[in-house]
């Protein structure tokens, strides 16, 4: 099959950015969404031009590297699919693909679609662990969690930090990202000697790092390639509360 | 050069005891002045940077990705073991001991085994007090499953995302000491030399991934946590930017590399389907649990695989394996689906694949079961393949996954450079020449958090150390040696992309010294490989400059040293004239196609000594003794 994409370059973070078009044919149905951009690059390599930099790493959905709006959908067209493991099949021949990077004030540009989401793990500095020193750790058993409390604190563990939940807001709001790490901590009984601190913390944070006000639109929940819920965030502002009110 | 184990005399479950408490300690108050470098921030590297900012050394890590938290071991899927015997199935930790050093056939050191079994229920209780939300029973304990070639169940886990949600607990323990000014930490940051003065190692080098800047970072000690090598074979299951460059440019200075050639073949991948194909994708072999692997009776058989009835069916590894089945340890069930497809029997549009089926488990305990257990897998499979795999079996081939090789290291994980420490993948000690599935989160963990923090004291305690800072003309003359690589790379403007290589170097690999090797073979790769290097240096187009951020000359850093490590490893296994674990010598089999070892000449560990490029590595050899698990063939029928 054959695509147009128009693919955001800009050299660096200081610099002007802008859309350049770029034609591929040879594409196939079975090559995944970098696959794609891989052959872009091959073609921009062999001709001496700079490839395109895009971050990526497992290929597998899991590390979170992987990022781009894809035609104004952060992680492409499907639901709970990251960029990684979206497939040509899901477009058509002569399809016109628009690719950019996660646009958000607290996540600039490093190089083309590349962004700094370093804010991100500056949030996890602040609060989002238990405080447990190696070693001196009381038998895993010693530690009974029911196991609807241990499914539901999987459920936001699952989030694998992309960032798409921010690209997705029109707020660039960090909320459940927050929302899924204070809910995991907050539901399980380790979490609990810090739970007030850690929130007070990690939304104080959030705010520092210039991420927006939560929206309320959900489109966080809908872009989410993990499908993280937002009655995580919902958990958020009532530990927030609770912490605020009870501290 | 000796090469010295330091494996601690006494009884085997009395030796970590007895040498923890032989070893010397560094004064609390002194363990400041230690400046420790970790490279590498997967499991061995965050718990090693966290645990040992926690004893009050200062600490720098730095890995070349943006977050810690992107590192490989977050792909890993099953499980970890730990010998807790909460099933009450017999498990202990001389059962896993065993297990290990049989899996591995022979080819790993007992004493560092054994270390590794005890210390491995501990691993559970530090990931559970840190929040690792493992799966429970509905009384609220840690729930267990059995686990590709085990027959208890001692393999904790986390749906599919085990590896995930125990990195993730790293990290965050990492990140609380960050947080705290003990750790400092650098992302963006890939380490391309290392640096040892007077004999000791003294830093490294590495380069800003950002705005290219090559930066010296001098320390007291190394520790390089930097994974496997699978990706010298282009295709394989490793994340894209895993690579040798830390643990190959540390090589060069003077560490040994041991068992080059012991890679290992995952059973359970979704086959290739072209030839744009960027990575293999493997799915868990927790997978084997419930399903079924076959192939028609038929040669060729075209039907789809709902319309071939049970009795045309061949179940070959239970055919084969009545009592492990499809249980069997990887190299013996990637062996068996090499085997039936080269006879063709083989599947699928490429007809390199085998089946796995679940229907009968979807029979007998309903869909939501499977789901609940597998749904992300499954998942997965239908995303890469856009088949739905409750409706129609699986499709899987065999898949380069791990390296069992890696840097040589003695019982306290110090290779053969005095204070350069090797954990997790990059090292060689625990697997022997095959790993058994649950077991490098295990070992990576162990290595950080329960090993690392004792054995280093001893060294930093013991060893004298010279003032020394970056100003030095040791780091001044590796800072140039980067700069002139990078250079080099830049100035070559030849024709053929990075990646181009790169997949014909693994071809060249997987063809002659893949899933079963001979001499012949062996013999072809040891002329194409230095050919293949010859030509990259001739003919490699790396657009862009140094002074940026530059994917392509990162990528050009790696494959430099790939075609370096991909004739070691190709030498390695033309030299080790037996078949076992996953190396296996078609010349070396038994009556029944297994893997014939012989101990009496190969039950050592191959330790090479780098002596220039093009130039064929010195051996060094470590004996090999078995006091407790006597060798015998490994049978699982």
């Amino acid at each position: 099959m054959r695509v147009t994409l128009k693919v955001w370059r800009q050299k660096d973070r200081a610099s002007e950015g802008g859309f350049i078009s770029y034609q591929l044919s040879e594409v196939s149905p079975d090559m995944s969404f970098l696959e794609m951009l891989d052959l872009l690059n091959l073609d921009l390599a062999r001709k001496g031009e700079e490839t395109v930099a895009f971050d990526h790493d497992c290929r597998e959905g899991i590390c979170g590297s992987c990022s781009l709006v894809i035609n104004g959908r952060p992680h492409g067209p499907l639901r709970g699919v990251a960029t990684c493991q979206l497939h040509m099949r899901s477009f058509k021949d002569g399809d016109s693909i628009v690719i950019e990077p996660w646009r958000a004030a607290a996540f600039p540009i490093v190089k083309d679609l590349v962004v700094d989401r370093s804010a991100l793990d500056r949030i996890i500095e602040s609060g989002g662990f238990v405080s447990t020193r190696t070693g001196g750790a009381p038998d895993g058993n010693a530690i009974l969690v029911p196991k609807p409390k241990a499914d539901e604190a999987f459920e936001a563990a699952a989030c694998i930090g992309c960032g798409a939940c921010v690209a997705a807001c029109k707020n660039a709001s960090a909320m459940l990202f927050v929302g899924a790490k204070v809910s995991q901590l907050a539901l399980l009984p380790q979490g609990q000697a810090e739970r007030k601190a850690r929130v007070l913390r990690m939304v104080a944070q959030m705010e520092a790092e210039g991420f927006g006000a939560c929206s309320n639109t959900s489109a966080c929940e809908a872009e989410c390639p993990k499908e993280i819920s937002v009655d995580h965030i919902a958990r958020l502002n009532r530990e927030l509360i609770r912490a605020k009110i009870f501290s | 050069m000796d090469l010295n184990s330091r494996t601690p005399d006494g009884p085997l479950e009395k030796k970590w005891d007895s040498h923890r408490f032989n070893e010397k300690l560094v004064n609390p108050s002194n363990k400041r002045k230690y400046h420790i470098i970790v490279v590498g921030t997967g499991l061995a590297g965050s718990s090693a940077a966290a645990s040992l900012a926690e004893l009050g050394y200062r600490v720098t890590s730095l890995c070349y990705h943006e977050s810690a938290r992107r590192a490989h071991s977050i792909s890993a899927q099953g499980g970890i073991n730990a010998p807790k015997n909460y099933a009450n199935d017999g498990d202990s930790v001389y059962r896993l001991f065993y297990d290990t050093v049989k899996g591995g056939d022979y080819r790993a050191r007992e004493a560092n085994v054994y270390r590794l079994a005890q210390v491995s229920g501990s691993i559970i209780d530090q990931c559970v007090a840190q929040g690792v939300p493992f799966a429970r029973d509905y009384a609220g304990y840690l729930d267990n499953r059995s686990f590709g070639g085990a027959q208890v169940s001692r393999t904790f886990y986390a749906r599919g995302q085990t590896g995930q949600q125990l990195l993730l607990g790293a990290y965050q323990a990492l990140s609380r000491q960050v947080s705290e000014g003990a750790v400092q930490f650098h992302d963006r940051m890939e380490m391309l030399d290392l640096v040892v003065i007077d004999g000791q190692t003294r830093g490294i080098v590495a380069r800003d991934l950002v705005d290219g800047k090559i930066h010296s970072l001098a320390g007291d000690a190394v520790v390089l946590a930097t994974g496997g090598y699978g990706n010298v074979f282009f295709l394989s299951t490793n994340a894209k930017m895993c690579n040798a460059t830390a643990i190959w440019r540390a090589h060069k200075r003077g560490a040994f590399f041991a068992n080059p050639c012991f890679t290992q073949i995952h059973p359970t991948c979704i086959p290739v389907s072209s030839g744009h194909q960027s990575k293999l994708t493997l799915m868990s072999e927790s997978l084997r649990n419930d399903g079924r692997i076959w192939v028609p009776k038929a040669k060729g058989d075209k039907r789809p695989p709902n319309e071939i009835p049970e009795n045309e069916r061949d179940y070959y590894l239970e055919r084969l394996y009545p009592s492990f089945g499809n249980l069997v340890p990887r190299d013996v069930a990637s062996r068996r689906a090499k085997e039936v497809c080269d006879a063709g029997y083989g599947v699928g549009p490429t007809r390199l694949a085998v089946y796995l089926d679940f229907a009968d488990t979807i029979r007998r305990h309903g869909k939501a079961w499977v789901d609940e257990k597998y749904g992300n897998l499954f998942d997965m499979y239908r995303q890469i393949t856009g088949e739905n795999g409750y409706e129609q079996p699986m499709r899987i081939y065999p898949a380069v996954h791990y390296t069992m090789g890696g840097l040589w290291v003695d019982y306290n994980l110090m290779s053969t450079v005095p204070g350069l420490f090797v954990l997790g993948e990059a090292n060689f000690s625990d697997h022997g020449a095959n790993r058994l599935g649950a077991s490098a989160l295990m070992q990576g963990l162990a290595d950080g958090y329960f090993i690392i923090p004792y054995t280093i004291g001893d060294y930093l305690a013991t060893a004298k150390f010279k003032p020394v800072d970056t100003s030095h003309a040791a780091f001044r003359q590796a800072e140039r040696g980067v700069e002139e690589l990078t250079s080099k790379l830049l100035s070559i403007r030849g024709k053929r992309p990075v990646d181009e290589i790169h997949k014909e170097l693994g071809t060249v690999l997987w063809n002659h010294c893949g899933m079963a090797r001979n001499a012949a073979g062996l013999k072809k790769a040891l002329e194409l490989v230095p050919e293949l290097r010859e030509r990259f240096w001739r003919d490699v187009i790396v657009p862009g400059g140094a002074g940026d951020f530059n994917q392509e000359l990162e990528k050009a850093h790696r494959l430099a040293d790939f075609l370096e490590l991909g004739e070691l490893l190709v030498q390695d296994a033309l030299h080790r004239e037996e078949s076992c674990g996953c190396h296996f010598r078609e010349e070396f089999q038994t009556e029944e196609n297994e893997a014939k070892r012989d101990d009496e000449k190969y039950s050592y560990v191959a330790a090479w000594e780098f002596k220039g490029v093009g130039v064929p590595a010195a051996l060094h050899k470590e004996a090999l003794t078995f006091e407790y698990a006597k060798p015998s063939q490994r049978s699982y029928k």
